[in-house]
């Protein structure tokens, strides 16, 4: 049951071959027996899975069943969960119950998931690697010795080691695509204010988007046609039409014009990586599509742009957690200031101080225009970059990262490092376009992604491009060695 | 050495919506601590803030009537700081781009002079909770009920120069506020905040001196003490030869002093930033047309209609137009037909005296406007002497009924019948030939006592022009 797509178990749900109880049942038995190895779950819900399982079999009984009614996922960690623990992969949080449901939890319920747990993150969803997580890291199930990339690491292991049907990530910098990516799964970071970010643990404001992870672009489909739409609590949600994404899934891609910027072509990409994409890119011709070079000649400013903006916006959303309220209060504060200093010394771990650090300094008195103002005037730049690219193209194609999975540690001592495996994701959300990656073929046993981004709101556009791909080609449905 | 005060304003109005900037939480005072404070006001983990519209329109009717320059494009901003009654370790307010640009506002001097007083800006924002510091057995308790609350930060430029100016300024502010219906003005509560920021220089010294921002002031006559205090304090610093430092000071009323709450070195960097969790809000030309349409009349417009239409003296125009349910109040009397002057001056005086000193408001007076106005109508058609008119209003004010009923049921109906005077008055002169002697040899004094004996006769009730004529024309025979 666990090779299979949401879209091949909701017809088995349908025809009655199986129980949601029973593929609960079968998914817990999984995490149960393989998450020991790959750590991809902070809490599973086993009881409330069940119950959850119980009653959406009550629906699927009396014919009034939706295409995710039954189907078991996984939340990200960073999601609030009424009455379930929501750590964010911190310490801070660790003793967190959520009063609230966030808006996405709300939705995906009402479409009648069955929800087996939370998955790790990297503390914050600040990280590449998943490595910063309070609650260790999570093993990529390609190879346990690599990362599973982050910071939605845990959300793409569960899928990837088929722990869950799907799962629910957050993108700020390449969050979804990057472990997506990694992890030979297909994630897709929506536009900026598709998914209401209600409820869902703020790293930065302006960049955080949710999205689904899945074995497929079809189920990616079922899973954003729930979780999408505006929504009156998050006032930087869009207010606009959510279409029908399964239905345009086929459309035929004759004439599409596939824009390659040539800075993501350059030195630093992983030569198998690169011969991946272009195998890719050659399927993409046979359908009748038009592969032309374009040029995003800001593309070098993203990355540093994108570590301006996102720890000030991040040093202020963390201040709420101070010991006052909620989460991590250290033991006998003698005073305010020694409440505040060691509640959050201990509560935060390395990578978050770095970046609240980083943030505090962007933005101090003095600092603000050389850093934060300067950086909002490149992140226009880069977004101009892509609206005179989508003047001439309809889709554009790249890698998702640099390489493949690197090992475990390999990249802990050196921030900036790990944060060059979001070169070609940040610009998205800088630009606050939709990206997607996908699995292309692997690299000596270990899962590329191709990455597409589209305009606007154009997520059904690349859904039906990566769909095309999937039914022609197949990576998708590859399963680590020892997890079929 | 001849010294110059120069002072600067900055008000906090707490604006009059039923609910958060922020969030639908209500602003009720005086709830159970932390009873009105939902997940969005304590800052939860994810919880995002939604603009209260109301607010904002609120804000342009005050931009309106202090003639301010409005932005199409207004930005909310985050001032950074941690405090226990801060939940999200920011304060979302403006910084750059405020909805209520420069503007100003002409304030009335004692001297009967005007000054305008420039208004730099006034930008929304969201009000923290209370630290509790008492009864938590040595620990602080916090009260987030107040935290949301939406704030009007209303900022003066450093343009008045005693503190009877500033006085003046924020008393007219009060008044423009609660005229708007955008504040309830109430002060004790903490509904409408002075903090007033104060420097001394030589006169004719061009440059500021340093000055020093007074704060915890919750009533004019403290904020009138606490700068005065604030006056004395930095000439005598001055005087000796000391430097005045820049700080913020608290006012302490049971001392009547100011204190030293924190200097500019300890003071935060706020690491203002626009706020990406809310749009820029757009003010487009209907918005502001529909606040221009929700606009009441200003006090200084209703001050010269009441002084042109009602041909009143410029005292009562300013009098009767303090506060708007007070002017509402004179017109409906004045609409019963009573005459303009007289009406003004039983609603200045009688009423408002009555009201001191039973300690209530004009909408809790027990003469309502009709009864008033019923009164006067008595009065001016003789049926009443002005006299006996207030006991008339006495009976009104404990609930007997209306103007007719009291003189009807007192039988205080004036006695203007001049058959009837002359004979009372015939009995009276008979039964006193030796005041009558007196007159008539030039003691004109006397007169008053033929008066007051007509009046005890008649209960007070004679028509008191008629009574003099006629004793005189009998007196003088």
């Amino acid at each position: 049951m666990h090779k299979k797509t949401i879209v091949e178990l909701a017809a088995g749900l349908k025809a009655r071959e199986f129980s949601s109880v029973e593929l609960t049942g079968h998914f817990l038995e999984r995490i149960e027996r393989l998450d020991g190895n790959i750590n991809a779950f902070i809490t599973t819900t086993a009881e409330q899975a069940l119950a959850e399982a119980a009653a959406a079999d009550e629906k699927l009984k009396a014919g009034d069943a939706g295409p995710l009614t039954g189907i078991p996922i996984v939340q990200k960690d960073i999601f609030c969960t009424q009455g379930v623990k929501t750590s964010c992969g911190s310490r801070m949080l660790d003793n967190f119950i959520s009063p609230y449901d966030a808006t996405v939890v709300t939705k995906l319920k009402q479409a009648g998931v069955v929800t087996l747990g939370k998955a790790n993150m990297d503390e914050f969803a600040m990280g590449s690697s998943n490595e910063t997580s309070f609650y260790g890291n999570v093993h990529n199930p390609w190879d346990r010795e690599r990362v599973p990339g982050g910071s939605s690491g845990g959300s793409a292991a569960a899928v990837a080691a088929r722990m869950a049907a799907a799962a629910t990530g957050t993108d700020t910098g390449g969050s979804i695509r990057q472990p997506a990516a990694l992890c030979g799964i297909t994630g897709l970071k929506p536009t900026y204010g598709r998914i209401s970010r209600f409820g869902m643990i703020a790293f930065a404001s302006s960049l955080d988007q949710a999205g689904p992870m899945t074995a497929s672009a079809e189920d990616a489909a079922l899973m954003l046609q729930a979780m999408a739409g505006f929504d009156p609590r998050d006032s930087t949600s869009a207010d606009h039409p959510v279409p029908d994404y399964s239905a345009t899934l086929g459309d035929s891609l004759a004439g599409l014009k596939i824009g390659l910027p040539k800075e993501y072509f350059e030195e630093g990409l992983d030569e198998g990586v690169r011969s991946s994409i272009e195998a890719a890119l050659e399927v993409y011709k046979g359908f009748g599509a038009e592969v032309v070079e374009i040029s995003l000649p800001n593309s070098a400013m993203a990355v540093p742009t994108y570590y301006v903006v996102a720890p000030a916006e991040c040093s202020s959303n963390l201040s709420r957690f101070d010991g006052a309220r909620f989460g991590y209060r250290c033991e006998d504060p003698k005073d305010l200031e020694d409440l505040y200093k060691r509640s959050r010394g201990e509560g935060f771990g390395a990578e978050v101080k770095r970046r609240i650090m980083i943030g505090t300094y962007a933005l101090s008195a003095g600092y603000y225009d050389a850093y934060y103002l300067k950086a909002q005037k490149t992140r226009h730049l880069i977004s101009d970059d892509f609206k005179q690219a989508f003047q001439q193209v309809d889709v554009i194609m790249g890698p998702a990262t640099p390489a493949p999975a690197f090992k475990l540690g390999e990249k802990t001592d050196d921030p900036v490092t790990m944060y060059l495996n979001d070169i070609y994701t940040i610009a998205a959300n800088l630009a606050g376009l939709p990206g997607l990656s996908m699995p292309v073929q692997p690299v000596n046993g270990l899962p590329v992604g191709l990455q597409l981004i589209g305009n606007y709101f154009a997520e059904a556009k690349l859904l039906n491009v990566a769909h095309k791909f999937q039914q022609e080609t197949g990576w998708h449905r590859l399963i680590p060695e020892g997890l079929d | 050495m001849q010294w110059e005060t120069v002072i600067g304003l900055e008000i906090h109005t707490q604006l009059a919506s039923k609910s958060k900037i922020f969030s639908g939480a209500s602003i009720a005072y005086g709830a159970e601590p932390n009873s009105q404070a939902c997940i969005v006001d304590l800052g939860f983990p994810g919880v995002l803030p939604v603009l209260n519209e109301a607010a904002v329109d609120m804000a342009l009717m005050f931009g309106l009537a202090v003639d301010a320059q409005i932005g199409s494009r207004s930005v909310f901003a985050r001032k950074n700081y941690f405090y226990p009654d801060l939940p999200k370790g920011y304060q979302i307010s403006q910084f750059e781009l405020p909805i209520v640009g420069r503007g100003s506002l002409t304030v009335d001097l004692e001297d009967g002079q005007q000054k305008e007083i420039g208004i730099t800006r006034a930008h929304l924002e969201e009000d923290a909770g209370k630290s509790l510091h008492e009864d938590f057995h040595g620990m602080s308790g916090i009260d987030l009920n107040r935290a949301g609350t939406p704030l009007l930060e209303i900022v003066s430029e450093p343009d008045m120069r005693s503190i009877k100016e500033a006085v003046a300024y924020a008393r007219k502010i009060h008044q423009l506020v609660v005229y708007l219906g955008i504040c309830d003005g109430n002060m004790q509560e903490g509904s409408f905040r002075v903090d007033a920021n104060l420097s001394m220089r030589p006169k004719g010294q061009q440059e500021f001196g340093t000055r020093t921002e007074l704060k915890n002031i919750n009533s004019f006559r403290f904020l009138e003490r606490a700068m005065n205090f604030e006056r004395e304090r930095q000439i005598d610093l001055l005087e000796s030869g000391k430097a005045v430092v820049q700080e913020t000071r608290l006012y302490d009323a049971d001392r009547d002093e100011t204190r030293s709450m924190r200097s500019k070195e300890e003071a935060n960097d706020y690491r203002y930033f626009p706020d990406p969790d809310l749009l820029p809000v757009e003010i487009t030309e209907q918005r502001l047309a529909q606040a221009k349409e929700r606009m009441p009349e200003l006090p200084d417009q209703k001050k010269a209609r009441f002084a042109s239409d009602y041909q009143l003296s410029d005292v009562d125009a300013t009098l009767l137009t303090q506060s708007r349910p007070q002017a509402d109040y004179y017109e409906q009397v004045v609409a019963t037909g009573a005459d303009p002057k007289i009406a003004a001056n039983w609603v200045t005086v009688e009423l408002a005296g009555a009201l001191n000193k039973a300690g209530l408001e004009l909408s809790d007076s027990p003469v309502s406007a009709e009864h008033l106005g019923g009164l006067l109508k008595r009065i001016a058609d003789s049926t009443i002497s002005g006299k006996l008119a207030k006991q008339v209003f006495e009976a009104i004010w404990q609930g007997e009924g209306d103007a007719d009923t009291v003189i009807e049921a007192k039988g205080l109906k004036q006695i203007t019948d001049t058959g009837q005077i002359e004979s009372i008055i015939d009995e009276i002169i008979a039964a006193n030939p030796k005041q009558v002697e007196q007159f008539q040899a030039g003691k004109d004094k006397l007169l008053g006592f033929f008066v007051g004996q007509v009046m005890k006769q008649t209960q007070g009730k004679a028509n008191p022009g008629q009574v003099n004529q006629i004793l005189l024309k009998k007196l003088k025979g």
